[in-house]
């Protein structure tokens, strides 16, 4: 016996909304999710992706549109009867039950014979690699161990589909790097599809197939990791996909995508992510692209630096007092002036006016 | 060599304070002494006091006389009956009506309005409440009148000066009581259990009967112990709204009755003696029922 996801095609969300009194949580949500898929639902905190999940789990219910498994509408299905596994912030494990009971506990729900639960349980404790703490209480193993039986007790019910509410936010930065290594071997294993809300760019980046950026309950953008990775389709959506410089500038000259603008006192080059992006544009640039060098045109002044073992990270303050973050190979020193530059085609241009 | 002598006389030196606090008392402690003042002069001499009264009758006989005495006279010893039969049921009725209206209430948003409207009961007083209840459901009282206006009965039906008038009044003075102290219980359990067990196929009853219940037992136990003790100790209202020579003639009448009209304070102590030993055996009882209960944090995680 092994453990595996209930067959299915696809889960559809058409046009998800969630109002609580006069505000909308979340406004017009459509996505189509395909078997196995491994999403990530990024945004920053109370931009509606736990609303997002908790809809799709049935402890909220819609305010307007649809959800569908295949041909079926469950939007109007009770957590109960929608068969989804859920992991919580909090991993909600039963106080009172050990974890083997805890693990078995949805299979109890389904009146399964005793066999199969057991043999079942056996198998996810083996999968989370705790069969040796079996009959513990959740007290008493520690929060990752925790954390893995919240995941083994959502999946040993083979659901379609893991939601998953910023499952690693309690844990301490080394046990969330293994843990996502785990969330993701579990996935592939058992192939079900896998909602996955962060706040955590790095971990959607590493974890997902396809990441959704939400801001203020509305879509901002749907891709690959790549795809948000290297070319954000807004300002904000690059703002917080590391793209910390987001500088203010004029356009001067175009040619194609590509185009001159004036920042502060320099001109730099860079490429139009939006078809024309007028002439009050917004430059945005990762730290990483921001390096010093001789023929860089930005001038400016060091004024904080960190030193990260490869290399250095740090803050320059221009003549016009813009700040930028870089990163430098070699030392640098506080006080110290230099020219930064960026490739140009690692320098996006957003239409301005909005930041 | 010197040293070597020195060496092994050295932790004796710490400070009086220092080896006292490293057993858990310190200058805070010195805190307890008014609260421990307090229970001194107003429960535990009390308490001995009367034993100790209670062992000298008024009319000799021995030590034991008030108690043998007591036992040995069905119309005394039945009074312990009497009051179980009053108190174990009301207490029951009233943690099973609090358990749902709890659990209904926590959801709520006008929850401490609800609350407020709930514990008027208490604020009101026994007296109060039996006053209310003997002009409301007595024979002339509007509970029967409007039942015997729209012909549901033909009689009036006897509520107080009975075994059932002094029970309703118990509900009303106790539920409040037994209310608070499960909705604090149950607010105590983390909501996102119940969403946990209801994501892996539990419907509203599993929930409760996996989840609910077996986390709010000891808290249970706990509520069922102290609304019994109040119970128990029934005595303005088996007196105004009961029958205080028959039906509900409480172990509480008794003790008056021995000690302010046969003015025998000592037999009255060994009443009251043995009123305080029923309901520690009670207590014992539920305790050690509950024992076996879970009784750990009820919480998910960690938060």
């Amino acid at each position: 016996m092994t453990i595996s996801a209930k067959n299915f095609r696809e889960l559809r969300l058409e046009g998800m909304r969630r109002d609580f009194g006069g505000m909308n949580a979340l406004k017009d949500i459509s996505l189509t999710v395909r078997r196995g898929e491994f999403i990530a639902l990024l945004g920053p905190s109370g931009c509606g992706k736990s609303t997002a999940l908790n809809c799709l789990a049935g402890l909220l219910p819609l305010t307007g549109g649809g959800i569908w498994l295949d041909e079926t509408r469950i939007d109007h299905l009770k957590p109960e009867e929608r068969g989804f596994g859920m992991v919580f912030q909090n991993y909600a494990l039963f106080p009172h039950m050990s974890l083997r009971k805890n693990i078995g506990f949805g299979l109890r729900m389904q009146k399964l014979p005793r066999e199969v639960i057991d043999a079942k349980v056996e198998e996810a404790l083996a999968l989370v690699r705790l069969t040796k703490q079996a009959d513990k209480l959740p007290g008493q193993i520690s929060g990752g161990q925790q954390q893995r039986v919240a995941i083994a007790r959502a999946i040993v019910v083979e659901p379609p589909l893991v939601l998953m509410d910023e499952p690693l936010s309690n844990l301490d930065a080394k046990l969330r790097l293994e843990m996502r290594a785990e969330i993701r071997r579990i996935h592939n294993m058992i192939g079900c599809s896998t909602i996955y809300v962060t706040h955590d760019q790095d971990e959607a980046l590493s974890l997902a197939d396809r990441i959704v950026v939400l801001r203020d309950g509305e879509m901002r953008q749907v891709g690959t990791p790549h795809e948000l990775y290297a070319r954000p389709a807004h300002a904000d959506v690059a703002e917080f996909m590391g793209y910390r410089n987001i500088l203010k500038a004029q356009a001067q000259s175009h040619d194609g995508a590509r185009l001159r603008m004036r920042v502060g006192g320099a001109e730099i080059a860079g490429c139009a992510v939006e078809a024309t992006p007028g002439r009050d544009v917004i430059a945005a640039m990762r730290p990483e692209d921001l390096t010093p060098s001789d023929s860089g045109p930005i001038a400016a002044s060091v004024v904080s630096a960190e030193y990260r073992g490869r290399d250095f990270y740090g803050l320059a303050r221009t003549p016009e007092g813009l700040e930028l973050w870089f990163r430098s190979d070699i030392a640098v020193r506080p006080g110290e002036a230099l020219r930064l530059g960026a490739p140009a085609e690692r320098v996006l241009v957003y239409a301005g006016g909005a930041a | 060599m010197q040293g070597m002598a020195l060496t092994p006389a050295a932790p004796e030196r710490a400070r009086l304070s220092q080896r006292l606090a490293r057993r858990g008392f310190d200058v805070t402690t010195l805190l307890l002494l008014p609260a421990l003042l307090f229970v001194m002069a107003l429960f535990v001499y009390p308490a001995i006091y009367g034993l100790w009264l209670s062992l000298h009758p008024m009319n000799g006989g021995g030590a034991l006389a008030n108690y043998i005495n007591f036992f040995s006279d069905a119309y005394k010893y039945d009074t312990i009956f009497t009051t179980l039969k009053l108190a174990i049921p009301v207490t029951l009725v009233n943690l099973l009506i609090s358990v749902p209206i709890a659990l209904r209430v926590r959801h709520m948003r006008y929850q401490r309005m609800l609350t407020t409207i709930l514990i008027i009961p208490v604020t009101l007083g026994t007296v109060l409440t039996a006053q209310g209840m003997l002009n409301y459901l007595g024979p002339l009282g509007w509970f029967n009148r409007v039942l015997m206006l729209l012909g549901i009965i033909h009689e009036p039906v006897r509520l107080v000066h009975d075994f059932t008038g002094v029970f309703l009044s118990q509900i009303v003075g106790g539920f409040p009581f037994c209310f608070m102290l499960v909705l604090s219980y149950v607010t105590g359990i983390d909501p996102s259990l119940e969403s946990a067990a209801a994501m892996l196929g539990a419907g509203p009853f599993a929930r409760f009967r996996h989840i609910i219940l077996p986390l709010l037992g000891a808290g249970l136990a706990i509520t069922f112990c102290l609304a019994f003790v109040q119970a128990f100790a029934v005595f303005p209202s088996a007196v105004l709204l009961g029958a205080p020579s028959g039906p509900t003639r409480v172990i509480a009448i008794a003790a008056f009755h021995a000690a302010y009209e046969e003015y025998d304070y000592s037999m009255g102590s060994a009443v009251a003696i043995i009123m305080g030993a029923v309901q520690i055996i009670v207590v014992m009882l539920v305790m050690k029922a509950s024992s076996l209960l879970y009784r750990g944090p009820v919480a998910g995680g960690k938060g």
